[in-house]
């Protein structure tokens, strides 16, 4: 063997070893694009990080997409161009345009029987999983991130109104009372407000009430279902507020959570929105804050009901190889294992997706010295829930909070009435969803 | 208009302009024909199931009163942004072309927002006008002013007006001062021995000359208010309150968005087509007639 | 004479100081924003002078990134979109030159029905036609990449029309020398064209450059990864919050990092900059 031939070889021999070696320690990538921002994005790299060191074969990759909205656009663009993510984060209102998409996704409870994971969708916090369930219960996507819509309020501006700042208002006619003396006391811009106008103020309602936000269960029992928030409590509802913006007892804070900025700044002294402003009120108030239920209408029969979920599910998504489902099947059992569930919760001020992680954190005493992080869960399991409160899962539900917005909008500057905002958002809708079921239909 | 003195050569102008026109064919007219072929289709968000439907998503769109809104709201939004920039920037040019020291200064520090996107424009004025944090909203509201883009609609298309005029005034500027100083000073002279006061010798001659540039720029912001200010648009209002400040090409974004309504984003892109080409053939013509003499 | 009065030039300078002062403070404003803490001002209590966060600030933004949102700092977005700026820039110079070259200076079949070809995609931004090119740049497997990312926006006409134009004014007598000279058509695009189009080219680079730094639909759509945002988008995607706050300081310094470059292009190079849009738009 010459000198040259001899060096070929040793090259041919090193090349090799490397590249079985490569084989060996390349693992099987997972992308997951989520929407995450502020301390909850930390939490999903460590996550990711975490249970990449955990094992070898499979790693883990997280991308912020943008905005829930832009996520979910990307994802869909992604999947139309056969370059789609494993795991893609969705908020809960693309939730039906996803199941919609029979191909287009692998769920959950087929995955993880496929992997041989152990999975049972009965050790799930039902009023979560539910919410992301065929009509038989079987779970399509993973709860992640959850939370549901709660009152928070400023106590030093209690205290200065002469209210008592351990007794949040209870009744919406309470808190409007509550409003006015406030407004009196120097908050003279805003004396409650809301975040994510829909969800709080049409969708949460409905629910607490027990008043059917649309035909066959809001949704949740099928796509031919029918819009039909015009009724006396949506319409009443929308006139007092229309009645309270005139003075700014109540104001307008937008359709999303842009405005949530005016709790933390002292602007607002009762602002509602999702449990899940928690880390954001800790860091940024500069004053003592409680929480409290959503108010009530006292003669409303059976109210209050029990509240709905907001937040996000993991989807996995179609046309991937069988090693990956594994890997995502093995990162989700590793996501619902009952410390990291409990350890996620007590950081993130979501709720625990399973009924273990909230009883263990129950156990340790952490909500009596967090006084106000169970008031979200309790909400949510208050009764047992009915048709009008398990959920809801209307297509194109981006758009209908769009129109409800718009609608709500024109009411509250003086260009509609209340019932002719809220019929007019009922017909719009109604469109979309004959529109939403077409498409699928083919 | 030919050049007299060519090469002949059979393959390579083809080998030339190759690269472009296959960029363009790629890149621009398939991409046409898909969006003209998808505006005859249903489709779900995911293209699993497709239905030809011919043109009921035109049909769709003209039924729905609110499309129609959203033309007269670009309208308005143009006819706003050009008005205002272009009297703006007339203004300021007239005074710069008054040839007083410093003409040079004041247009270095006039040209530079033309380099700022359009995004990051709207982003500034937001962070000045945001009604809970923004320093003029507090300074306005403290006035009395009741300030509040998310709910008035008025309030918003000030907010998205406000923004892409600022962007778009040097550009305007810059060509009104070289429409300016192009006019012979002896045509002024000659007005001014004959008595006329500054504001006659400037609406009876200096703005009648100036009109070919006038006319090219209303084009030009026209075209600027219905593409440009997009980004705009997307970060300060995204369309709301109530659609008041939803123009039609943002109608085309948000409606493709989540592919809720592909078809119907299609189908107004192909509309919006025609408006480009329409636009582009009224320039066209302006064109012409200044560069072929 | 004009009468020169000094109340008139007085006018003048006021309106100009006016106007100007109208022109920069918002971006006074944002210099100041980016020098705070977040809580100051999402509180809406910012003052108009700087806070001392500014170091700060820009080392995070620059070097770590915003921790609560991208992840990726903003040296790799700047490094993005420079690169992006820069393969639209001298990608449309390249690909026009040659091409009016062709439809100039030789007479071949379909000559005009190239013309036409190219030129009606004067004007339609890539806007209209959005989502049908993203198929097209995923069906090309591009995603992600800097070719997928500019190519699309190198298809337009402006660049090969001004180009067009400026040829046109070339005088006869080049062609006629060079040719007796013995030069081909490639000699003579080297050694003569070229060197006279100098001035026309650096005017529609720095167009050009910021046409491309500035853009914003394509790139949100077209990017997956993080290491491949550009700053434009940087800033979208730190705007959009999920149960958090907006840390407007960063989102400040960004904006200013974001304007910082074609600004100086634009300043730097202003007679290029005036020449290159009163060309182009002519």
């Amino acid at each position: 063997m010459n000198k040259r031939s001899f060096l070929t070889a040793m090259l041919a021999a090193i090349s090799l070893t490397a590249l079985s070696a490569e084989l060996r320690a390349a693992p099987v990538e997972i992308q997951w694009w989520h929407a995450m921002t502020g301390a909850n994005n930390d939490v999903i790299v460590k996550l990711a990080e975490d249970f990449n060191a955990a094992q070898a074969d499979y790693k883990v990759v997280p991308t912020y997409k943008g905005s829930y909205a832009d996520t979910m656009n990307a994802g869909i663009a992604a999947f139309r161009a056969g370059q789609a993510p494993h795991i893609l984060q969705v908020f809960e209102v693309g939730t039906a345009t996803m199941m919609g998409a029979k191909g287009a996704i692998m769920p959950v409870y087929q995955l993880m029987a496929d992997a041989g994971e152990k999975f049972d969708v009965k050790d799930y916090v039902g009023g979560i999983a539910g919410y992301y369930s065929t009509a038989d219960g079987k779970l399509i996507s993973m709860p992640f991130n959850s939370s549901t819509a709660i009152m928070w309020y400023n106590k030093d501006a209690f205290k200065k109104a002469g209210l008592d700042p351990e007794k949040p208002p209870r009744t919406w006619p309470e808190t409007f009372d509550y409003a006015k003396k406030l407004k009196a006391a120097g908050w003279d811009k805003c004396g409650f407000s809301t975040a994510w106008y829909s969800w709080l103020n049409v969708e949460q309602l409905s629910a607490w009430h027990n008043v059917s936000l649309s035909t066959k269960a809001n949704g949740l029992d099928g796509f031919d279902t029918e819009a039909k928030f015009n009724g006396p409590l949506h319409v009443r509802h929308l006139q007092n507020l229309i009645d309270l913006q005139k003075d700014k007892t109540f104001d307008y804070s937008g359709r999303t959570n842009t405005g949530e900025g005016r709790f933390t700044s002292g602007e607002c002294p009762i602002f509602m929105t999702s449990s899940a402003f928690y880390g954001n009120v800790k860091a940024n108030a500069k004053f003592e804050f409680g929480t409290g239920e959503m108010p009530y209408y006292p003669d409303v029969e059976g109210a209050p009901q029990n509240s709905i979920i907001g937040g996000a599910s993991l989807w996995v998504l179609g046309g991937k190889t069988a090693p990956e489902y594994k890997g995502v099947a093995k990162f989700f059992t590793f996501l619902s294992d009952t410390d990291r569930q409990a350890g996620l919760h007590q950081v993130s001020g979501y709720l625990p997706i399973t009924n273990a992680a909230y009883k263990k954190t129950k156990d340790s005493g952490f909500y009596e010295k967090n006084p106000g992080r169970e008031t979200p869960l309790l909400q949510l399991t208050k009764k047992p829930p009915t048709a009008n409160s398990r959920g809801l899962r209307l297509g194109s539900m981006v758009q209908i909070r769009d129109i409800v917005g718009e609608e709500a909008e024109a009411a509250l500057v003086g260009q509609k009435t209340a019932q002719a905002a809220m019929d007019a958002a009922v017909e719009r809708t109604n469109v979309l969803l004959r529109q939403f079921e077409r498409a699928l239909a083919k | 208009m030919e050049k007299r003195a060519i090469f002949s050569n059979r393959f390579l102008p083809l080998a030339l302009i190759a690269p472009q026109i296959l960029i363009t064919l790629v890149f621009f007219y398939w991409p046409a024909i898909q969006a003209v072929w998808q505006s005859f289709l249903i489709e779900d968000a995911f293209g699993l199931s497709t239905e030809f439907v011919w043109f009921e998503n035109y049909q769709l769109l003209f039924t729905k009163a609110h499309y129609f809104r959203t033309f007269t709201t670009t309208m308005l939004f143009s006819f706003l942004v050009a008005f205002l920039s272009l009297t703006i920037s007339l203004l300021l040019a007239v005074q710069a072309d008054k040839s007083i020291k410093g003409a040079g200064v004041y247009r270095t520090l006039l040209i530079w927002p033309y380099a700022v996107a359009p995004a990051v424009a709207g982003v500034l004025w937001i962070f000045m006008l945001n009604p809970s944090l923004g320093m003029i909203a507090k300074a306005m509201r403290s006035a009395g002013i009741d300030w509040n883009p998310l709910l008035n609609g008025g309030d918003a298309m000030t907010l998205v007006v406000i923004a892409s005029v600022w962007k778009q005034i040097s550009y305007n500027f810059l060509f009104f001062l070289a429409g300016l100083q192009a006019i012979p000073k002896s045509v002024i002279e000659a007005a001014a021995i004959d008595g006329a006061g500054s504001a006659r010798r400037f609406w009876t001659i200096i703005f009648p000359l100036l009109s070919p540039t006038t006319f090219f720029l209303v084009v030009v912001n026209i075209v600027y208010a219905f593409f440009d200010t997009l980004g705009v648009i997307d970060s300060m209002t995204q369309g709301g309150p109530a659609k008041a400040t939803e123009t039609l090409v943002y109608r085309v974004f948000a409606d493709g968005r989540l592919g809720s309504d592909l078809g119907g984003s299609a189908a107004q892109s192909v509309i919006l087509m025609f408006i480009v080409v329409g636009l582009t053939a009224i320039q066209f013509k302006y064109i012409e007639r200044k560069v072929e003499y | 004479m004009i009468e020169r009065s000094h109340l008139g030039n007085v006018l003048a300078h006021l309106i100009l100081i006016i106007g100007v002062v109208i022109i920069c403070f918002p971006v006074y404003v944002a210099v100041i924003g980016s020098t705070h803490d977040a809580t100051t001002i999402a509180n809406g209590n910012m003052p108009l002078v700087p806070g001392g966060h500014f170091l700060e600030n820009y080392y995070r933004i620059l070097f770590e990134g915003t921790k609560s949102t991208t992840r990726e700092p903003v040296a790799t977005m700047l490094l993005n979109s420079l690169i992006m700026a820069m393969m639209i820039a001298v990608g449309k110079i390249a690909i026009s030159l040659l091409s009016a070259y062709a439809i100039v200076y030789f007479r071949f079949r379909f000559r005009m029905v190239a013309f036409w070809v190219i030129f009606i995609t004067l004007m339609l931004p890539v806007e209209v036609r959005i989502y049908p090119t993203y198929k097209v740049i995923a069906d090309l497997h591009m995603l992600d990449t800097y070719t997928g990312l500019t190519l699309p926006l190198i298809a337009s006409a402006t660049a090969t029309l001004l180009f067009r134009q400026f040829f046109m004014t070339v005088p006869d007598e080049l062609v006629e020398a060079s040719k007796i000279d013995g030069a081909g058509p490639v000699k003579f695009f080297f050694d003569t064209l070229l060197p006279l189009s100098r001035t026309t080219m650096a005017a529609l680079f720095v167009i050009l450059f910021i046409y491309g730094w500035n853009q914003y639909l394509w790139p949100i759509l077209i990017t997956t990864r993080d290491d491949m945002q550009t700053i434009v988008i940087g800033i979208k995607k730190m705007l959009a919050v999920v149960d958090a706050l907006t840390e407007w300081q960063l989102v400040m310094a960004t904006a200013v990092l974001a304007m910082l470059p074609p600004v100086v292009v634009v300043v730097a190079m202003q007679n290029l900059f005036i020449k290159g849009l009163t060309e182009t738009e002519k």
